[in-house]
Order: C-alpha cells, then sequence, then structure tokens
C-alpha cells in the first residue's frame, strides 16, 4: 500500500508567538519553525505502517514556501520514501491546499492518505475533510487508532466524551490526533541518509491548482490578559462567589 | 541557507529536543543514584550520540570539528555526565583508532563504538604522571609475538563499563621521554586487567572514573594503534587537540545553561520590593557571564572552522579549552552568589553545576599546562 502523508511547516509549538504591531498576522521572522505536531503523528503512523509490512511506499508532501523542504526533510529523516514538494510563496487555505493535495494524490495514486487532524498555526481542522470530498473517498477524522484488514481500515476515533470505531474503505483519507502514536525522534545518522533521498519540487500553476486566497484576514489580536483573581475567606464564600457572582453552580 | 547548514541544523534541533525533554527531566535522578538510567543510555544510541566523530565508512556520522562544536555547546544545556556517556567514544576514547589506527583497527572496533555497542577509555594519566605525561612509567615488555603490559593507570573516564582501552605505555625503556611511548588499543576483559573501585567525585555524578592496573597483561603486536612503536604520544596530543576543542564547547553550553538559569532566578526573585534583576550590582554579573561566554563561543568556533580548513590549531585549541574552561568557572560562581543563599542550597540546579564545571578546568590538560602550550607556541612564532 502506497501511503501519502502531507506535512506542514509551522511555529514551533515551544516558541510564544506575537501578534505583529499592525493586526496583520504574527511575526514569523527569526522564529523558530517545526513540522506540525500532528503531522508528525501522521509521518509516525505512515512508518509504522511500513515497518509492519502494511504500507510500501511512504512519499511526504508539503505545500508551502522553499524552507517546507526542511520539514519534508524531517519526515524522510523519520522513514518516508521520497518527498513532493508543492512551492508557493502565498500563503495557502486549507482549500487551496487541499486542491494541490488531490492534485498530487492523482498523480501519486495513493491508497491512503494521512494527515495531521489540524495544524497548530491556524488550528482549521479542515485540509483533511475537504480532500475527502474533492476525492469521493471515505475518510476516517481524529484517529487514535488505525488497523488495516484487506480493502479496508479499522480506525478509532476520538470524539466528544469517548472513542468511535468505524470502518472505512481504501482508499481512504485519515487525519491523526494526539493519541495515535508518539512519534519517534529521527536518529542523527537517519537525518544525514535522508540528505540522499529524493525531493521533488513543483509548482500549485504546475498541477494545474487555482491557489489564490479566497479568505482574508481582517484583524489578529492577541488573546485578553488574564484578569488579576480574588482571594477568599472561606469556603462558603467561596461557594458564594461561584453561584452568585460566576454563576458557574 | 544552504542544505549542509540545514542539515546541521537539523541535527541540532534533534539533539536540543533530545537534551530538553529526555535529559533535562532526569537530571536530579542521575544526581542522586549517582547513576545515568539504562533506558536513556538506551536512547542515546538509537539517537546515534556515541558515532558523533567516527566517519561514515564506519557507521558514525563523521561530523567536521565545527558541527562536533555546535553540537557539543547543545549538550553542554544539561548535566555533563550525561555527555560523559558517550563523551569517550566521541572524543578520547575513539580518536585515536581514527585519527592514527591501521584499517583492520578501525573495522574491529569503529562500528561497534559508533553503534555504543562497544565503549572505549583513554588510559593516558598515572598516580605519579598527570601534566608530565609525557614520563609515564606503565610499561610494554616485548614478548613473543606481543607485548606484556605493567602498571596502573588514574582516573579513567568510564572504564568502569568500558569493553576497549587505548593505552599509553612505555615500549622503549631506554627513552624515558615521548618518544619511548606507544599507543595500544586493548580489549578491556583481557586477562591481567583489573579496575579499581569508582572514585569519589566532587561533581558530575553518574559519570564514574576509576584506576585501570595492568598486571603482565599480554597484548599481541598488531595491537599498536598504527602498527609503529613510539608514535603514541603524538597520538596521545593529536587527540587532545581536538577534545580540547570539543570540551570547550560543552563549557560554553553549560555556561549558556546557567546564565539563562540565573536571569531567570534574577527575574523572579525579589528584594527591596523589586526583581533583583533590577539592581545594576546584579546585571553586571549577568553582562560579564554572558559577554565572557560569547567571547569563549566565537573563539570555539573560530578554532573548529580552522582545524576544519586544515590549519594546525595546537595553540587554538589550548586557549579554547584554557578560556572557556575558566569562563564557566566564573559564569558559575557569579551564578551562586546570584541566588543568594539559595544557591548554596541543592534545590537549586546551580549548586551542582558549580561543582560539576570545576572538572574543566583539571582534566584533557590543566589551565596551567594550556598556559604552557599557548606560550611555547607563541614563542615559536616569533622564533
Ligand atoms: C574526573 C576526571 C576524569 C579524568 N579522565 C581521564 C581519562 O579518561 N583519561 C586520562 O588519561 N586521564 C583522565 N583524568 C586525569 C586528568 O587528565 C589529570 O588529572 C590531569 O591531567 C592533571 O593531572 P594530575 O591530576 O596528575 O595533576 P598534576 O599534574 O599533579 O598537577 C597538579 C597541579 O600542578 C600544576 N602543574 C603541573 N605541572 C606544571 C607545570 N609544569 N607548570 C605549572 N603548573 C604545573 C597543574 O596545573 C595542577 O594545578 C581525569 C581526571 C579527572 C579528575
Ligand atoms: C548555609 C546557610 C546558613 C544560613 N544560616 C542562617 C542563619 O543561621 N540565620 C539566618 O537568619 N539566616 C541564615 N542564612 C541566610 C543568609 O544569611 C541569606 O541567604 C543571605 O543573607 C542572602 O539572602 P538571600 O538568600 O535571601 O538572597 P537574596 O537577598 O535574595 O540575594 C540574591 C542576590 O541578590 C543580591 N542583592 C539583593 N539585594 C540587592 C541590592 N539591593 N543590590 C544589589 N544586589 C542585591 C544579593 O547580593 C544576591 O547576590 C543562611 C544561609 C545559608 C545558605
Amino acid at each position: 500500500m502506497k501511503v501519502l502523508v502531507a506535512v506542514k511547516r509551522v511555529i514551533d509549538a515551544y516558541v510564544k508567538v506575537r501578534v505583529k504591531s499592525d493586526g496583520s498576522g504574527v511575526e514569523t521572522q527569526n522564529v523558530k519553525m517545526s513540522m506540525n505536531p500532528f503531522c508528525e503523528i501522521a509521518v509516525e503512523e505512515a512508518v509504522r505502517l511500513k515497518e509492519a509490512g502494511v504500507a510500501t511506499e511512504i512519499v511526504a508532501v508539503s505545500c508551502g514556501p522553499q524552507q517546507s523542504q526542511e520539514t519534508i526533510r524531517t519526515a524522510l529523516a523519520m522513514g518516508a520514501d521520497r518527498g513532493i514538494l508543492v512551492q508557493s510563496d502565498e500563503a495557502l487555505e486549507p482549500l487551496a491546499i487541499a486542491k494541490i493535495l488531490k492534485a498530487v494524490v492523482d498523480k501519486e495514486q495513493p491508497e491512503l492518505v494521512l494527515l495531521g487532524k489540524q495544524a497548530v498555526d491556524n488550528d482549521f481542522g479542515q485540509t483533511g475533510q475537504m480532500l475527502s470530498a474533492l476525492l469521493g473517498w471515505s475518510q476516517a477524522t481524529y484517529a487514535s487508532k488505525i488497523q488495516k484488514a484487506d480493502g479496508e481500515l479499522t480506525v478509532t476515533r476520538e470524539i466528544d466524551g469517548g472513542l468511535e470505531t468505524i470502518k472505512v474503505k481504501l482508499p481512504a483519507i485519515v487525519t491523526a490526533d494526539l493519541r495515535l502514536n508518539e512519534p519517534r525522534y529521527a536518529s542523527l545518522p537517519n537525518i544525514m541518509k535522508a540528505k540522499k533521498k529524493p525531493i521533488d519540487t513543483m509548482s500549485p500553476a504546475d498541477l494545474g491548482v487555482d491557489a489564490a486566497p479566497r479568505l482574508s484576514v481582517v484583524k489578529v489580536t492577541e488573546p485578553p490578559a488574564r484578569q488579576a483573581g480574588v482571594k477568599v475567606g472561606s469556603v462558603a464564600e467561596l461557594v458564594d462567589k461561584l453561584k452568585n457572582e460566576a454563576k458557574v453552580i | 541557507m544552504g542544505s549542509e547548514d540545514a542539515e546541521l541544523e537539523q541535527l541540532i534541533d534533534t539533539v536540543d529536543r533530545f537534551v530538553e525533554q529526555k535529559l533535562k527531566p532526569r537530571e536530579e535522578e542521575v544526581e542522586r543514584t549517582d547513576r545515568v538510567p539504562d533506558d536513556v543510555v538506551a536512547d542515546m544510541k538509537a539517537l546515534g550520540l556515541f558515532g558523533l566523530t567516527i566517519p561514515p565508512e564506519y557507521g558514525g556520522l563523521g561530523l567536521g570539528c565545527y558541527e562536533e562544536a555546535r553540537i557539543g555547546m547543545v549538550l553542554g544545556h544539561t548535566s555533563p555526565a550525561f555527555r560523559s556517556v558517550f563523551g569517550t567514544n566521541v572524543g578520547i576514547g575513539a580518536q585515536g583508532l581514527v585519527i592514527d589506527g591501521t584499517e583492520e583497527q578501525k573495522q574491529k572496533y569503529l562500528p561497534g563504538m559508533a553503534s555504543g555497542e562497544i565503549v572505549g577509555s583513554f588510559c593516558l594519566t598515572e598516580p605519579e604522571t598527570g601534566s608530565d605525561a609525557g614520563s609515564l612509567r606503565t610499561a610494554a615488555v616485548r614478548d613473543g609475538n606481543g607485548y606484556r603490559l605493567n602498571g596502573t593507570k588514574r582516573f579513567i573516564t568510564n572504564a568502569p563499563r568500558a569493553n576497549v582501552l587505548t593505552v599509553m605505555a612505555r615500549t622503549d625503556p631506554n627513552e624515558p621521554g615521548a618518544r619511548g611511548i606507544s599507543a595500544f588499543i586493548v580489549d578491556a576483559d583481557t586477562p591481567g586487567i583489573r579496575l579499581g573501585k569508582p572514585e569519589k567525585k566532587m561533581g558530575q555524578r553518574g559519570a564514574h572514573v576509576c584506576d585501570v592496573v595492568f598486571e603482565d597483561a599480554f597484548v599481541p603486536a598488531d595491537a599498536i594503534i598504527g602498527g609503529v612503536e613510539g608514535q603514541g604520544f603524538k597520538t596521545a596530543m593529536k587527540v587532545l587537540d581536538r577534545g580540547r576543542i570539543h570540551i570547550s564547547a560543552v563549557c560554553i553550553g553549560v555556561a549558556e545553561r546557567i546564565i539563562a538559569d540565573a536571569v531567570g532566578y534574577a527575574k523572579e526573585r525579589r528584594q527591596f520590593g523589586k526583581a533583583i534583576a533590577e539592581f545594576q550590582l546584579i546585571q553586571a554579573m549577568l553582562a560579564d557571564s554572558d559577554t565572557e561566554c560569547a567571547a569563549a563561543r566565537a573563539l570555539v568556533l573560530d578554532a573548529a572552522r580552522r582545524r576544519d580548513a586544515g590549519e594546525r590549531i595546537t595553540k587554538l585549541a589550548a586557549m579554547c579549552k584554557y578560556y572557556a574552561s575558566e569562563m564557566v568557572g566564573r559564569v558559575a560562581d557569579r551564578a551562586v552568589q546570584i541566588h543568594g543563599g539559595s544557591g548554596y542550597i541543592a534545590d537549586y540546579a546551580i549548586e551542582r553545576q558549580y561543582r560539576d564545571v570545576r572538572l574543566f578546568r583539571l582534566y584533557e590538560g590543566t589551565s596551567q599546562i594550556q598556559q604552557l602550550i599557548i606560550a611555547r607556541e607563541l614563542l615559536k612564532e616569533h622564533d
């Protein structure tokens, strides 16, 4: 089974993000960038499927600027076999990315596409679903467990208040949730070897995709600062305040 | 950014993540138990840390001196005892073979050293000869198709776990100086080799040193590194040249960590109604520490680049070791001061770090020995 994994380059999850002073977005200059953590989980799952003899080839795809190559290299170091960079210096919206991925899927004909459930930069959580709609493929989102049995996947999904297990026919789209696995560290020798693995570069236009934005960002603001707390003198006072002021109980 | 740079950044990033997520949370455990846990050692092997400097033909990463220094700085961000686990395989315990070994010797040992299956130690120092290593006494006496080794080696890092030893011994009893010394690569389980008890050290708990005693230990003639007698001291000095850059880089990493911790403490701790970071006397200590650390960093990266470019860097390497190890000593002392009474209490990492860094000024050549090397080279330049 050939597996395509989508990987996104985002601001490192441990960086404290700052909003630009003009409110047009967030500072990305001189900020550490990494692979989106949910994409890492997706790559790890693909590598595990390959180690288990289920997947035969793993292709890592990233849509974004030239530097997204580094994100692809990380996937290659973790165990992906080759990479595809669809290069665009424009900000790409979920729909544009889904269209690009569809074009790549048409070319590559994988049986399974793995994505993160969302990217931690914009928290859209839409790309996998849109891709599934564009392809007309089955989808299993928020996966915490994946098993393959002839022609089908059994996927456990994380849903509000519990787990749901579903079966989907292949080819399929699966988006990875936090508990699907714990991604490995790419070993240092594998990082060195990854530079010998091929990465194809193309543009959205090469794939015949119009990636022009449909959304415009009106304003980006910092979350409101936390209000100072109050000290209460007794449990009775606390209960009273929760009931009558905060109205939470 | 070129692809080489991008790759180095990726290596650094990976090591940084490992240090922050896997090693830092275990520092106190290592201090308390005087042991680096087995699962951490297994993770270090899986990550490839044992093979940083071993050439790719033998399964390592074959990092250049600059790359090694950059990684060494990141490794310095946690307790130096962690680095010590694989430090001898990266440095003194393997470089003798890498630099001067025969092809057979490399084939035999380096792949296992790169994977971490084989741990190497470097046996130069003796009870009677430390700084004056050229007059060491351990004897290698010809016996049939090999040699018999007799003598004691002292303070040998990782000897309690070592599988293979680089041993400097005197093959020419009539030559009392450096030219009478040969370097041997010796299996640690050779009959006639006995280990002393691990020493109780001031700091770097979790890293162990002990005596290695040779009593009529037989080694075959082909155990001489490079196959030629009398080259051992030169081999040892070449190993130490590169090792000095590595140690210096670690000193810089430790200093960076200590400075970051001290800044964090100074911003939180309030006296006289203000964060102590607002007092200029505290700021002066932080400014001096950061400046000296940056100077050491620039010096070390310059020396490393020059070595990679093929320059002879004996003087620069000694300067790096001298300056960086003394620098981190001053930085740690100031950081204790900034912590006030808490700096003297084991709940704060600085109490441990202050003891840990003391070693850097002593081993792989004391500060005084570095000064002698720098002056000797300087005087030669003006001959
Ligand atoms: C934790 C630890 C790990 C070690 N690991 C290893 C290892 O793996 N392998 C190994 O071979 N060795 C190792 N050593 C030994 C270390 O390299 C020596 O301790 C060091 O070289 C100093 O030698 P010494 O202790 O005999 O001190 P000495 O040489 O006795 O020095 C005592 C003092 O005299 C000064 N001095 C000596 N000669 C001169 C001079 N000519 N001019 C001015 N001052 C001078 C020194 O600078 C020092 O201040 C280790 C030591 C320690 C503590
Ligand atoms: C082993 C030990 C035994 C002790 N025994 C006793 C005891 O028996 N009885 C007792 O009462 N106390 C005792 N102490 C407490 C000791 O006296 C204090 O730790 C010391 O006065 C420093 O106070 P601090 O630790 O709160 O540091 P802080 O006052 O927080 O100082 C932190 C740093 O800020 C600096 N600083 C503070 N204010 C200024 C300023 N205005 N300008 C510039 N720099 C400033 C300090 O010099 C220091 O470098 C003991 C401490 C220890 C470690």
